[in-house]
């Protein structure tokens, strides 16, 4: 009798991921064995905060495992635990646990059902680390399905609106379009490697050259089509203005933030690192894809009216910045991606938590003529909401500024000159509609005509009455804010983590 | 030398306010607005405290400071002044407190007014201050803001436009410059193996080939082009400066609009200097055309504000020529007329803001005679208009004269173009001077107030400080002058380029002809 050998466990390399899916399954059974008894979601709410701070705590021992004894690989090489993986994972528990914050108050007021909300959310979470650390394209594509099938049943989640179920059918069809695309690549690189490994496959290169790489080609070129989709790069962006607008405000910025680095994490690995010696051959796609999405994001902005549906474009073209550093195929670039994640994420979530909390009970109000004014009602708010906007626009001191600079900076050491111009003229066009909302909430709406007929006391001129900060939501603006101002001002030691994640990664010399 | 970090107390204190201002409650303007007056008064005492201590006769930075700040990318945190930036951080931080004091009628809003107007003085100050190319870059943009802000929230009836006009201008003009600043230090790192953004370092480094200093100094050229602003690129300037609140176009007039020019004279110069003599002729024709351009737009405006925009783009192209007649005497006369400008123009856009706010509108077809019915108003405004056509006796005159000097010795036919424009300058500035000052008041123009005593105290410094330097120049000419020294050796050192030798000659005969004053009395 032969004995099966299974391949040897490091279960820490797991344990982000289980803390964080095994919080979804016990409110899942909670609320299957408990049904509707009072206080079944806060403790639902409980147990998702302890799994996403449990695996945040053990991803921080895993950092410090990987800076001190290196990368490695398990599970027979399909999961790869080095410092990109640790950060990309940080990078989506950060985003996981601001939405947490922000769901919570939100879940309430739009009367949703709340345990099943949280469990979807972590559920997608636990996709998005499995994708940070996967090292087989097998696992990436089931890491992809994790990660998107709650994102679907998520988009749909608000009964009341049928923008939210068109956003669920429609990003659920797409979606699964994107995922065949990226099977059948993935199975067009098995049949030119013989493996779907990425490590097996960066060693079949090492040592080898095709002299017939048709086959290999296509199956690269349907990778990133598939990848492609997941990130919102133009033109595989369709999906986006319309998922963004009809989800649930929360999702929305988990969507942005979360989805946008997980689809990133693969990103890189895949192509940037497995493939590697090929770079010549996609480094021309990537080049349009960023062009693109530069371009199409920042100019189709300007024309909505409906800030979510802005939000989404902008949030194009900030893939366009990542594809950049995606594109120099170099350590600087892959760190500046990375760390453009980072500081996305805070900047997007920000974004989000104060669209969330202005657009009423029925998370209706998303329109430009809604931010009206909201200087005065909501001084506060609006004032979050002006420096995420800044921030994303790039201005100094914000997180978003410094995030541009690396990418540019990186681009221009390549002595790529020519993306670099249409990044910063994107950033320009950008600017403009980020200035929109800023100048709607601050310089339009109950205004005084002129400097002395206004004598009116600040006060009398509050007319709604003014939306709830809830504690969790608070916590998440305030979170953003220290985060983007932080990253902002005293961006090395940031930068200096986005280097070592990138130390431990494999990159052409 | 003070062995404290002044230069950092000045850039941070304004920031400090802001901040504070944050804190105050919304009813209680007066904290916001008490707060304020203590910073920038804090700030101009230390500015004054600087300049005390400032080396007369030394062309080097003083009270450099220097920290890392983004070791990762070679960025650091270094300030420092030297004769080109010195009294534009004098005049800033002495405007500011008379800006303050000059938005006393202001109701709504005073908070926030209060924090954006902090945040510009510590933005404008970071930017004279910066010797770091990254850091001058974070507070260019960083301008932007509280600029924005104080434009769309507090300007006039199509201030949304303009906030938005000026902003996306602006970051158009950076874009580039960003994108050069980039190259350079790459470039420089890849011939030296050291990535820094450090001015001085990048100054002295000598390997750039030609035609990349040529792209480079394109590059740069946009963004100080815009803010000067030259005269393809000035569109934005006249809206701008007529939609803006009366505090902002001072600012916008006396400091912003000089930023071009320091940007030339501090980075165009010293980092590309074969490019900036190359393309010399180009600046020397945009300003002539600049010149003339604003002088006869000027002549035909129906509203006084811009008006006085118009005639704000002939001072620059003054400035403009002075700098790229590569002569010592001309970047004094730039230099010089850098200082005297925000006073005489910052002064006339006080009095057309004193006069908006009696009359409620800028018509010059609407004043009429108010010379009978104002006359401490007419004075005033008398004064300032002489002061700004730039007559024997005020500060204006030194630098046009200076400027258009050190011209003629390189390129007379520009200078005898540009002299023309002294004249334009009178036309217009008298020809609306007695439309709306002379003949008999008309009934609404009838109860006109006159000036009250904070009014007063709001311009007389500034005109009282453009006669004193029209009459003794000397106190800023001598901190000014080794700069522009340094500033032409440079050249001679780097480039083919001769400064003529009859310069020289006129120079020390100046210099005999001054007469030996106590130094700093310009604190009085």
């Amino acid at each position: 009798m032969s004995e099966l050998t299974t391949p040897g466990i490091e279960w820490l390399a797991l344990l982000p991921i289980l803390a964080v899916a095994g919080a979804g399954i016990v409110i899942v059974l909670g609320r299957a064995l408990a049904k509707r008894a009072p206080g079944v979601y806060a403790a639902s709410l409980f147990t998702a905060f302890v799994g996403v701070v449990g695996a945040l705590v053990f991803t921080t021992y895993q950092w410090v495992q990987v800076r001190g004894d290196g990368a490695y690989l398990t599970f027979g090489r399909m999961v790869a635990l080095d410092g990109f993986a640790v950060y990309l994972s940080i990078v989506i528990l950060i985003a996981t646990l601001l939405a947490l914050m922000v769901s919570a108050g939100f879940v309430k007021r739009a009367q949703l059902e709340g345990p099943e909300y949280l469990a979807l959310l972590l559920f997608s979470s636990a996709g998005l680390l499995l994708m940070a650390t996967a090292n087989d394209l097998i696992v990436v594509f089931i890491a992809l399905e994790v990660l998107s099938i709650p994102l679907y049943v998520l988009a749909a989640l608000d009964p009341r609106r049928a923008e939210s179920q068109e956003a669920g059918l429609k990003y659920f069809l797409l979606g699964a379009f994107s995922s065949a695309i990226f099977l059948y690549g993935l199975a067009l690189v098995f049949g030119a490697v013989g493996s779907t490994n990425l490590t097996t496959i960066t060693e079949f290169f090492s040592n080898r050259v095709l002299l017939d790489n048709g086959v290999l080609l296509a199956g690269i070129g349907l990778l990133i089509v598939g990848l492609g989709f997941k990130s919102a790069a133009v033109p595989f962006h369709m999906w986006a203005p319309d998922v963004y607008e009809g989800a649930p405000s929360p999702v929305t910025g988990f969507m942005a933030a979360a989805v946008k680095a997980g689809a990133f994490a693969a990103f890189l690995r895949v192509i940037v690192g497995a493939f590697s010696l090929q770079r010549n051959d996609w480094r021309g796609i990537v080049w349009v894809l960023a062009v693109l999405s530069l371009a199409v994001g920042s100019i189709a902005a300007l024309t909505q009216s409906n800030v979510k549906r802005m939000l989404a474009y902008s949030s194009i073209s900030h893939a366009g910045y990542v594809l950049i550093g995606v594109y120099t195929a170099t350590a600087e670039g892959v760190a500046a991606a990375l760390f453009y994640l980072l500081a996305y994420t805070f900047m997007v979530t920000g974004a989000f938590t104060v669209i969330t909390l202005v657009s009423g009970p029925e998370d209706r109000l998303h329109s430009i003529d809604d931010y009206k004014g909201l200087a005065r009602r909501e001084p506060l708010l609006a004032g979050v909401l002006a420096l995420m906007l800044l921030a994303q626009a790039g201005v100094p001191l914000t997180a978003g500024f410094v995030a541009k600079l690396m990418v540019f900076e990186a681009a221009i050491d390549g002595e790529d000159y020519g993306i670099a111009i249409v990044g910063v003229i994107a950033a320009v066009i950008a600017a403009f509609f980020y200035l929109r909302v800023v100048v709607t909430m601050y310089m339009e709406g109950d205004e005084p005509d002129d400097e002395a007929s206004d004598s009116a006391p600040a006060g009398t001129l509050l007319t709604r009455t003014r939306t709830r900060i809830d504690v969790g939501a608070g916590l998440a603006l305030a979170i953003c804010v220290v985060a983007v101002l932080a990253i902002g001002i005293l961006p090395n030691e940031f930068f200096e983590f986005a280097r070592d994640a990138t130390l431990y990664f494999r990159l052409p010399t | 030398m003070i062995d404290w970090p002044v230069l950092t107390a000045i850039a941070v204190t304004p920031a400090v306010g802001a901040v504070l201002v944050l804190f105050t409650p919304e009813r209680r303007p007066e904290l916001a607005r008490g707060i304020a007056y203590a910073t920038t008064a804090a700030t101009a005492g230390l500015t004054l405290f600087m300049l005390w201590h400032f080396q007369t006769g030394n062309g080097d930075f003083q009270f450099v400071e220097s920290y890392s700040w983004i070791p990762e990318l070679g960025i650091n945190y270094t300030l420092g002044v030297d004769g080109i930036s010195l009294f534009m951080i004098v005049v800033t931080a002495l405007l500011f407190p008379i800006g303050l004091l000059a938005a006393q009628p202001l109701r709504y809003r005073v908070k926030a007014y209060m924090f954006h107007f902090l945040l510009l003085e510590t933005a404008i100050m970071g930017i004279f201050l910066s010797l770091d190319l990254i850091l001058f870059f974070v507070f260019w943009e960083l301008l932007l803001v509280p600029m924005y802000f104080l434009i769309g929230g507090w300007g006039h009836e199509r201030r949304r436009y303009a906030a938005v006009k000026f902003f996306l201008y602006t970051m158009a003009g950076s874009a580039m410059f960003l994108i050069a600043i980039l190259s350079l230090a790459f470039l420089h790192q890849a011939d030296t193996g050291i990535l820094t953004f450090d001015f001085q370092t990048l100054m002295d480094w000598n390997g750039l080939a030609r035609t990349t200093e040529t792209w480079l100094f394109l590059g740069f050229f946009i963004s100080f082009a815009i803010k000067s602003p030259l005269v393809p690129f000035h569109t934005w300037m006249p809206d701008v400066h007529t939609e803006a609140p009366t505090f902002g176009s001072v600012i916008l007039a006396g400091v912003l609009l000089k930023m071009g020019a320091y940007g030339f004279l501090r980075f165009s110069f010293t980092l590309f200097p074969e490019a900036s003599v190359d393309l010399a002729p180009l600046l020397l024709t945009l300003s002539v055309i600049g010149i003339l351009y604003g002088a006869i737009v000027a002549s035909v405006q129906k509203d006084l504000k811009r008006l006085i925009a118009y005639s704000s783009v002939a001072h620059m192209g003054f400035i403009i020529l002075g700098i790229f007649s590569l002569t010592t005497i001309g970047l004094d006369g730039a230099l010089f007329n850098m200082v005297s400008h925000p006073l005489t123009t910052g002064a006339l856009f006080l009095l057309v803001g004193m006069m908006y706010e009696r009359r409620r509108t800028r018509q010059i077809s609407e004043l009429k005679g108010i010379w009978n019915v104002a006359p401490i108003f007419t004075a005033f405004f008398l004064v300032a208009t002489l002061a700004g056509i730039g007559v024997p006796g005020f500060s204006g005159f030194i630098g046009e004269f200076l400027a258009l000097l050190g011209t003629f010795l390189v390129e007379r036919p520009y200078a005898i173009i540009a002299a023309v424009g002294v004249i334009f300058a009178a036309v217009y500035m008298l020809w609306a001077f007695r439309r709306v000052f002379t003949n008999d008041a008309d009934e609404p123009n009838r109860a006109f107030p006159d000036l009250s005593v904070r009014e007063i105290v709001v311009v007389a410094p500034l005109l009282v400080m453009s006669l004193f330097l029209g009459l003794y120049p000397k106190p800023v000419l001598d901190r000014v002058e080794p700069t522009a020294e340094v500033v032409i050796d440079h050249f001679e050192e780097r480039t083919d380029y001769r400064e003529p030798d009859v310069n020289v000659e006129i120079v020390r005969t100046e210099e005999k002809d001054a007469a030996p004053g106590a130094e700093g009395e310009e604190h009085e």
